[in-house]
């Protein structure tokens, strides 16, 4: 039988959630006009005032918040309470420079921890369970995000964090987890590290696994399900919007449904802005219809995505997220890590290297790769191979502080990497992420 | 006095290299010397030419290379002689970067090349040990 966290919100009538977004929607737009002063200017350019939205039907009239405003606010810029109000930050991972930062009330927290919760219990999640947390812990929202619902649920959080394979193993079979958070590779990654020590599927305890922060296909769904003995759940969320658990997928295991009493979701054209009618394939953008210290209004995500309300058999009312199919903007996720292909051709060119580059990302063994080819510049030829090895170690270095992620590089001769005469692609995903 | 070497990039890629010395091959330079340092990506070609500006021109604008003096060292057809070249280097505290070995058989036998930072210094070094040195013009004929 399907179990809820909050039944009474999560399958209430479509007319009763309209109702309490209708009300939230009206109080979140005077309290972020009233106290944020980049997005009151926002407002006034677009000549919106707080009055002129009576429920969610008016969100369209809103302008947009994008990344960049994120950057250009940084970081206090879109606060909207008193910073002793707020207990909590947490920030985007990968970008150097001008990261995001996000700030949370005690509320906040509440929510977001309630949300995620929601997604451990459709997960099939109980007080009964072991839940091993390995997402990173720390300015990442995985961690704190999953081990906050866990607790809200009253599961026995096992707060692992990311990495150290054995150990994680060792307390899975050890402290009989039977829920699995992590990334979706990370969850291949330790079904192979099983296997590797002589495991079957049905050696351990787990029954369930819930699994985000990168994308994934049904293929892999069909792989970790089948390597732990589990079923593979995903989950969604960004740290701009509060981090996992905006939606969660239920026992049908067809997409995600938004926790839409708190997150107010649209479809847009990326390139005009329009709001797109259900069912059609956009932008997705979110509105936190009561999130206080950082309440981003129509944050566009820039994920390409499927919006649809048909009825679900899990008996849940809200609205329907498919898995992202791609981005609108050239971010790739890579581990996890957001990296844009912007940040690489800035290394290159402050190492002295021409801006002629591709980048390369694969999935080998459960894993993503990055491999960028760099063109190799006469003033930096060398007769010498291992002054060139040593200028090589040197861009991955950087490269590495720069992403947060080490890629490989590999030089290649001038004017050898193709040049093209419209946008050029500088990118080449075999991954194939997206069904 | 140094010898100028001709040093070409080269990607780790099928048939990279007869592309590379297809041009000269077909022309009347004579190649006295080659050798290849690589890595898992790329290698570099370093050879020694009959004419170093003609090879250039064949080998294009498409083409990195880069020429940098090495030192040329004859070699007695003896045993141990490249030994007491390696021993003198090392006593006088000369980094070699690396080395190959070539031989000429029109005229002088043996040559073994050096790439060492600082030329001047290593040749002057060699020519007081009494050691004999090849020139450019040497072998450009």
């Amino acid at each position: 039988m399907e179990r809820y966290y909050r039944p009474e919100i999560e399958t209430a009538p479509r007319e009763e959630i309209l109702k309490i977004q209708n009300e939230k929607i009206v109080k979140q737009v005077r309290h972020v006009y009233d106290n944020v002063e980049y997005y009151r200017k926002l407002m006034d350019e677009k000549g919106v005032k707080p009055e002129d939205i009576k429920g969610v039907e008016d969100i369209h009239k809103l302008p947009f918040l994008k990344k960049d405003d994120l950057r250009e606010c940084y970081p206090y810029g879109l606060l909207a309470v008193d910073l002793k109000d707020c207990v909590r930050i947490q920030s985007t991972s990968g970008t150097t420079g001008k990261r995001v930062v996000a700030f949370y009330t005690q509320h906040d927290i509440d929510l977001w921890e309630e949300c995620c919760a929601r997604a451990i219990v459709a997960a099939g999640g109980t007080n009964e369970d072991v839940v091993q947390v390995c997402y990173g812990y720390g300015l990442f929202t995985g961690g704190a995000g999953l081990h906050g619902g866990a607790h809200k649920v009253g599961a026995l959080t096992l707060p692992m964090s990311s990495g150290n394979t054995e150990r994680q193993i060792q307390f899975m079979m050890d402290l009989n987890s039977t829920i699995l958070c992590c990334t979706p590779s990370y969850a291949a990654f330790i079904a192979e590290s099983l296997k590797e020590r002589g495991y079957k599927p049905e050696d351990n305890k787990l029954k369930a696994g819930i699994f985000g922060a990168e994308p994934w296909t049904e293929e892999m769904r069909k792989s970790i399900e089948e390597g732990l003995g589990i079923k593979a759940y995903d989950i969604y969320g960004l740290t701009e919007t509060s981090g996992p658990g905006v939606a969660f997928e239920c026992s049908e295991q067809k997409g995600m449904h938004i926790n839409e009493d708190h997150f107010y979701a649209e479809i847009i054209d990326p390139d005009t802005g329009e709001v797109l009618p259900e069912g059609e394939k956009g932008e997705l953008v979110f509105t936190a219809l009561d999130k206080e210290a950082f309440p981003l209004l129509r944050y566009r995500t820039r994920d390409i995505c499927i919006l649809t309300r048909g009825k679900c058999s899990c008996g849940r009312t809200h609205v329907k997220m498919c898995k992202p199919m791609g981005r609108s903007d050239d971010m790739l996720i890579i581990r996890g890590v957001n990296v844009f292909p912007s940040q690489i051709e800035t290394v290159l060119l402050n190492e002295g290297y021409t801006p002629n580059y591709m980048i390369y990302v694969d999935r080998k063994n459960n894993t993503d790769t990055l491999d960028i080819d760099v063109e190799l510049s006469p003033d930096k030829f060398s007769d010498n191979i291992a002054e060139m090895q040593e200028m090589e170690k040197k861009l991955a270095a950087a490269m590495r502080t720069m992403l947060g992620i080490g890629p490989k590089i590999h030089l290649v001769a001038p004017k050898t990497i193709q040049r093209s005469e419209g946008k050029a692609v500088r990118v080449i995903d075999n991954r194939k992420l997206h069904d | 006095m140094a010898v100028r070497q001709l040093s070409v990039f080269i990607e780790n890629k099928k048939g990279r290299l007869s592309e590379v010395l297809k041009g000269i091959s077909e022309s009347d330079v004579n190649l006295r010397a080659l050798s290849i340092g690589d890595s898992a990506d790329y290698g570099v070609v370093r050879m020694i030419v009959s004419d170093l500006e003609k090879a250039r021109q064949l080998l294009g604008e498409d083409i990195l290379s880069k020429v940098t003096s090495v030192v040329a060292v004859k070699m007695d057809d003896r045993e141990g002689a490249l030994y007491k070249i390696l021993k003198t280097l090392e006593e006088a505290d000369i980094d070699l970067m690396y080395t190959y070995a070539f031989t000429s058989s029109k005229k002088f036998g043996a040559y073994v090349v050096l790439r060492v930072d600082d030329v001047e210094a290593t040749e002057k070094l060699l020519s007081e040990k009494g050691f004999e040195l090849a020139t450019d013009e040497e072998l450009s004929n």
